[in-house]
Parts: C-alpha cells; sequence; structure tokens
C-alpha cells in the first residue's frame, strides 16, 4: 500500500481544513501536556518523598501513629503527643547491634521554619535521596551553643547569610511573646538544597535547645530569668528529646530492635520502619495524585470525542472525493487507511506539540517548583511511563481512527461510481 | 491500433441490489470496438451510473458477462479490478471531479500514483507525468500556467478539462464521461466534447459517453439509447 501517497493525501486534506484540523491538535496538545505534567508531577512527588530519608533503619519516638511520627520526626509537621526521656535515648543507643543514632528535638520555630535540635552526627549520618549525605554551601556544622545552620530553602527565602543573629520562638507560632528573644543564634552554616523537609529546617545543637528552656517552664517564660551567658555556665544536657533515628550495623537486626524497642519497660515507645511508614503516607495522599491523572485522562479522552465529531461531520463532505479516488483506483482498503491515517496524523502532531509545549512548561515551572515545593524537576529525555503514555495517545487514536475509517470504507463499496453531494 | 479490438464486451448482463429482488440493469449484449465513441442516452434513473460502476469493476455483475481489453471482470480479484481500473479506465464525472485540497497538477498526475502502468506509458514517450499534464492542458485549451493554481478557481468548464486530462493521462485505453457536460452552456459544452474526442482519437482511446440530453449524439459514432437496451426498465415501465 502506497503509504507516502496516502498520507500526502491526508495532510493535505488537513491543510484544505486547517483551522479545525489545528484545534483538534491544540486539544490534543494540551491534553498530552497535562497528562505529562500530571505524570511527572507525580514521580517527582513519589521520588521526592520517598527521598527524604533514607538509610535510615528505625525512628523511634513516644508511643502514637507510626504516619504521625513520621510525619514530626521527617516531615516536620504536626507535633509529637508525648517527648521521649533522654535516658531512654542513651540507653537504647548504646545497644551494640547500633551503628548510629541521631537525636531529634522539635518545638521551636522561626518565621514559619521550623527548628531541629540534634547533635554533629546528624551532619555524619543523615542521609537523602539514595544515600545522599548533607553537604554544607557555606560555613560548617553548629559547634558552640548559639549556633545554628539553616536549610537552604530557609537561607533564600529569608535572605540569610552567614554571621546573620537570629530569634527562635517557642512553639510553632513565632509571636512577641513567646520569642527566645534574650538568647539571639548566629547562623554559621548554609546546607546545600535537598529538596526535602531539611531544606526548611533550622538546626541547633540539643543543648542549645536546653539553653533555650533552662528558664521555661509549661511554655512560659519564668520571670526570674536566665541570661545566655549564665545559661551556658548551667548544665545543658537534655532531660527530654522527641525522637531519634538508628543506623544499625546489620539490616538483619531490624525487627528484634524494633520489637524490643516496642517493648521497653521504661517508657512507652514506638520504633517504625521509615520505608513502610512512608508507603502508608503516600496511600494516604496518593489518592490526590491519582484523581489528577484520572482528571487528565479525562481531558484527553474529550479531546478525542472532539477529534472524533470533527472527522466524522467532515467524511460526509468528503464522500465525493472518496468516489473521486475509486474511479482513480483507490481500493476501499486505501479508503480506510486514508479517514485512518487523519486520526493518527492529529494525535502525532498533537503529542510532537503537546511534548514541546511540556518542556517549556517545565523549562519555566522549574525555578518555580524548586523554590515553592523543594521539587527538583529535571529537564531530561522523556522516561519510560511518559513514552508509554504518549504510546497509549497514539493507539487511542488508531481506535478512534478505525471508527470513520470504517463508514469511508462503507460508502467507498455502498456509493459506487455515483458522486454523493 | 487495431480499431476492430473489442473494448467492451458485455453479455447477458443482469444487476440487482443485494437488498432487492428487482433487477436495475438487464442488458442482452453490448459492445464497444477500441477506438470507437458511443453516446449513451438515458433519463436519470436508467441505470447509467450503475452500469459505469459494473465496467468500472467498482460493483459486480450479479449475472452475466463483462469483458474491458478482452479482460473478463469476473476472473479477477476486488483489488485486481481497482488496479485494473486505475491503469485502463478514465473516468469524468458530471461535476466537482476534482479532489479540492489539491492543485491542478496534482488533481491531473493523481490518476499517474494509483497507476505504475500509465506513468510507464508516460516514460516510454520519454516524457514525466508533469511535462504530459501540461501538455494535455495546453491541447484542452487551458493554459499551462494554470497548473499551479487551486482548482477552486476554476471556471466550471475549466475543472472539466482539467477532469479530462486527468482522465487522459497515461493513455487508458477506455475512457468513460458520466454527464460532463450537465453544467455547461450550449457553445462551452460542443466545444469540451470536441477536444475530448480529438485528444482521446489521438491516443486511440474509446469514449463511452454518457448523458440524458439526446441532441449530443451527432457527436459520436453510435449512439445508444439505454431504456431501448436495458430491459430492466422496459419491464418497469410494462408493470406501470
Amino acid at each position: 500500500m502506497n503509504w507516502i501517497l496516502l498520507s500526502s493525501l491526508t495532510l493535505k486534506s488537513m491543510l484544505n481544513r486547517r483551522f479545525t484540523s489545528l484545534l483538534c491538535i491544540f486539544s490534543i496538545a494540551i491534553s498530552v501536556l497535562l497528562i505529562l505534567s500530571v505524570e511527572t508531577i507525580r514521580s517527582e512527588t513519589r521520588n521526592s518523598f520517598t527521598s527524604t530519608v533514607s538509610d535510615t533503619d528505625l525512628i523511634v519516638g513516644a508511643r502514637s501513629g507510626s504516619v504521625q511520627l513520621l510525619l514530626y520526626s521527617v516531615f516536620r509537621i504536626g507535633s509529637a503527643t508525648n517527648n521521649i526521656d533522654w535516658k531512654s535515648y542513651q540507653e537504647i543507643s548504646a545497644h551494640p547491634s547500633i551503628d548510629w543514632a541521631i537525636p531529634l528535638s522539635l518545638g521551636d520555630s522561626h518565621r514559619g521554619f521550623r527548628v531541629l535540635g540534634t547533635n554533629s552526627d546528624y551532619f555524619t549520618h543523615f542521609r537523602y535521596g539514595g544515600a545522599r549525605a548533607l553537604t554544607l554551601d557555606a560555613g560548617e556544622p553548629f559547634q558552640a551553643v548559639y549556633e545554628a545552620v539553616i536549610g537552604s530553602a530557609v537561607a533564600k527565602e529569608l535572605n540569610y547569610q552567614l554571621g546573620e543573629e537570629i530569634i527562635l520562638a517557642h512553639g510553632a507560632s513565632d509571636t512577641h511573646f513567646s520569642r527566645h528573644d534574650d538568647k539571639p543564634f548566629r547562623v554559621v552554616g548554609v546546607l546545600a538544597p535537598t529538596g526535602t523537609p531539611v531544606d526548611r529546617t533550622i538546626h541547633v545543637s540539643l543543648a542549645g535547645i536546653e539553653a533555650l528552656h533552662i528558664d521555661w517552664q509549661s511554655g512560659t517564660r519564668a520571670k526570674q530569668g536566665v541570661s545566655a551567658e549564665e545559661a551556658l555556665k548551667m548544665d545543658l544536657e537534655p532531660k527530654q528529646i522527641t525522637a531519634f533515628m538508628l543506623g544499625l550495623k546489620s539490616k538483619m537486626a531490624v525487627f528484634k530492635l524494633q520489637r524490643a524497642i516496642n517493648n521497653y519497660r521504661k517508657e512507652p515507645l514506638l520504633a517504625i520502619l521509615p520505608g513502610i511508614a512512608l508507603g502508608e503516607l503516600w496511600q494516604l495522599v496518593g489518592v490526590a495524585e491519582k484523581a489528577l491523572l484520572a482528571v487528565s485522562v479525562f481531558v484527553l479522552v474529550n479531546s478525542f470525542v472532539g477529534l472524533l465529531t470533527v472527522v466524522l461531520t467532515s467524511l460526509n463532505e468528503r464522500r465525493r472525493e472518496i468516489a473521486i479516488l475509486r474511479s482513480l483506483g483507490c481500493r476501499p482498503s486505501q479508503v480506510f487507511s486514508l479517514l485512518t491515517l487523519e486520526s493518527l496524523i492529529t494525535a502525532l502532531i498533537g503529542c510532537i506539540v503537546g511534548v514541546a509545549f511540556y518542556f517549556v512548561a517545565l523549562y519555566l515551572a522549574q525555578p518555580l517548583l524548586q523554590a515553592k515545593m523543594g521539587l527538583n524537576l529535571s529537564i531530561d529525555a522523556l522516561t519510560l511511563s511518559e513514552w508509554l503514555i504518549l504510546a497509549a495517545v497514539m493507539l487511542s487514536s488508531l481506535f478512534i481512527g478505525l471508527i470513520p475509517g470504517y463508514r469511508a470504507y462503507r460508502y467507498s463499496l455502498g456509493d459506487g461510481m455515483s458522486i454523493k453531494l | 491500433m487495431n480499431i476492430e479490438a473489442r473494448c467492451l464486451d458485455i453479455q447477458a448482463l443482469k444487476f440487482r441490489w443485494p437488498s432487492s429482488q428487482r433487477n436495475v440493469l438487464d442488458i442482452k449484449a453490448l459492445q464497444c470496438n477500441q477506438g470507437e465513441t458511443i453516446f449513451l442516452n438515458g433519463p436519470s434513473g436508467s441505470g447509467k451510473t450503475t452500469l459505469l460502476s459494473l465496467i468500472g469493476g467498482i460493483q459486480n455483475a450479479t449475472e452475466g458477462h463483462i469483458s474491458v481489453l478482452n479482460q473478463n471482470l469476473a476472473e479477477l480479484t476486488s483489488r485486481q479490478r481497482d488496479q485494473f481500473r486505475a491503469d485502463h479506465i478514465g473516468f469524468i464525472f458530471q461535476m466537482f471531479n476534482l479532489i479540492p485540497y489539491l492543485s491542478v497538477l496534482e488533481n491531473i498526475t493523481l490518476a499517474c500514483k494509483f497507476s505504475p502502468e500509465r506513468k510507464a506509458r508516460i516514460a516510454r514517450r520519454g516524457s514525466s507525468p508533469e511535462r504530459e499534464a501540461r501538455r494535455l492542458l495546453t491541447h484542452l485549451e487551458l493554459g499551462a500556467d494554470k497548473l499551479d493554481a487551486k482548482v477552486m478557481n476554476l471556471s466550471v468548464g475549466q475543472q472539466q478539462r482539467v477532469a479530462t486530462a486527468r482522465a487522459l493521462i497515461g493513455e487508458p485505453e477506455l475512457i468513460i464521461a458520466d454527464e460532463p457536460t450537465s453544467a455547461l452552456d450550449a457553445p462551452m459544452r460542443d466545444k469540451f466534447i470536441q477536444l475530448l474526442l480529438q485528444e482521446s482519437a489521438s491516443t486511440g482511446a474509446s469514449v463511452l459517453f454518457v448523458s440524458h440530453d439526446p441532441s449530443l449524439e451527432t457527436h459520436f459514432q453510435r449512439s445508444l439509447a439505454l431504456p431501448t437496451i436495458n430491459r430492466a426498465t422496459q419491464h418497469e415501465e410494462a408493470e406501470a
């Protein structure tokens, strides 16, 4: 079958009806753009979500739900129902199967960003996104009590640089009454972007957290305040922390240790496997992404209905053309192909334009998504799943094209040489 | 070319639509010699277009025998009949003969695209489809400067000449014209028929010219009235 001839006839016919053809192409291109964008954001969100923490074998906090523990310890969302005793932390982290432990102390904030009290192990052992370690863009990890290391988003949004003095606030709301304004912290390090909640966190030492609260009781400051200098002379070993992360020497021991911690006698603790808790959490938030994908698919279906309407409407006008082609020796199967090709060519051009739109949109949205959502969208070649989406679009257009193709085929047999007007 | 060679031979032809019991065509015999010009006259509904579809191999005879250029059409598959039509028969319709989105040149040479044989015949004469289209247009008294024109910008008379050039290109042996002059005024009509016959004579093609206007028969070597040869319409009239 002479495909070049048929394709050229189809293209010229489409060019003759360029306005409606362009509308169909545009409609498919928009659908392709939408579906590719949703897929990208979906997979990037999932990647970014699952890469928030890696190489951590267990996260331990006060007994609550595993999702809640994950949310406050990793995502800095919500708060703990209870703190855990520093002694429990010391006892558990001294267990022979444990390689490293990172204490986490949450509860304070600075201008909407959460403050995390931890120790230097955090910078040594914390991993995200496939075992990547934290790196500093500027400065160094905190050493002194009133020193802070800020995440990249904090530095960017608040325009903070090394040496900046910051006032932390008690609790999540940064109001005048809750500020620890007698004990300012100095920014000594700025972390490189990670695309995780670390970017939006201010890191200080556990001693710093202890110093801040040394004159606080039940959420309010005592009348007899303790100055920053005086606090330094006092015992700054924490009494309580919020949670801690554990890395084990051998993965084999994870379940055994998890069971042991969950049965810890001295206080009710909960140890979770981050991977499993992330999976549970994703099942909750994953509904939204599925709904988004479903909407995109319906938009695509709508485009195809539009395409089908246009091709079927034009078909009646083209019965004359079909009779002429038949008189020239065009076979009914070629008439069938001619109409089917129109859907395929429309979808093909729609896909190409849609992919072009997609890359332009990606290029434009990249800095915005990085800044606002911490999503690192990379402008790479299309992924396998994106190619599969395009293949599905083409396959659907083939099925859609079969309908006018078959009708034209019937006309070509029924009309014979008579030209229906 | 042997003028007595058979271009068309119809014997005991009967045709009815699959859904109908009644014959549309019932023709005992109809012959056309190679190079002969035949005028086939009949009012609308007398089965003219159906007969042309059968000769063109688009429909199959219910009974009887149709040979074109000594080829029994019943012996060919549907695909072979389509190719046979592309190679050996040129069609001109009443009006709206041209593909609206193709230029004049593309419309004319489209016939060669479906028929490698027509293309080969042109090549044997040392020409190309484009040059041949140009030559035919000049002969049909339509300037070759119209080659790249859009067909919708041509008058009906000009469009019919383009359709004629398409039917004639590559020298098919049989030209079938189905009421090609019905949209033309009298002087244009006569001029058109003269040009068509002149060109077909130069290649030795037979012409089967169908019209409901009996005044045109003087242009042709032989005239046949379809109602006379089609016994199916005679039966209908008798029943009425």
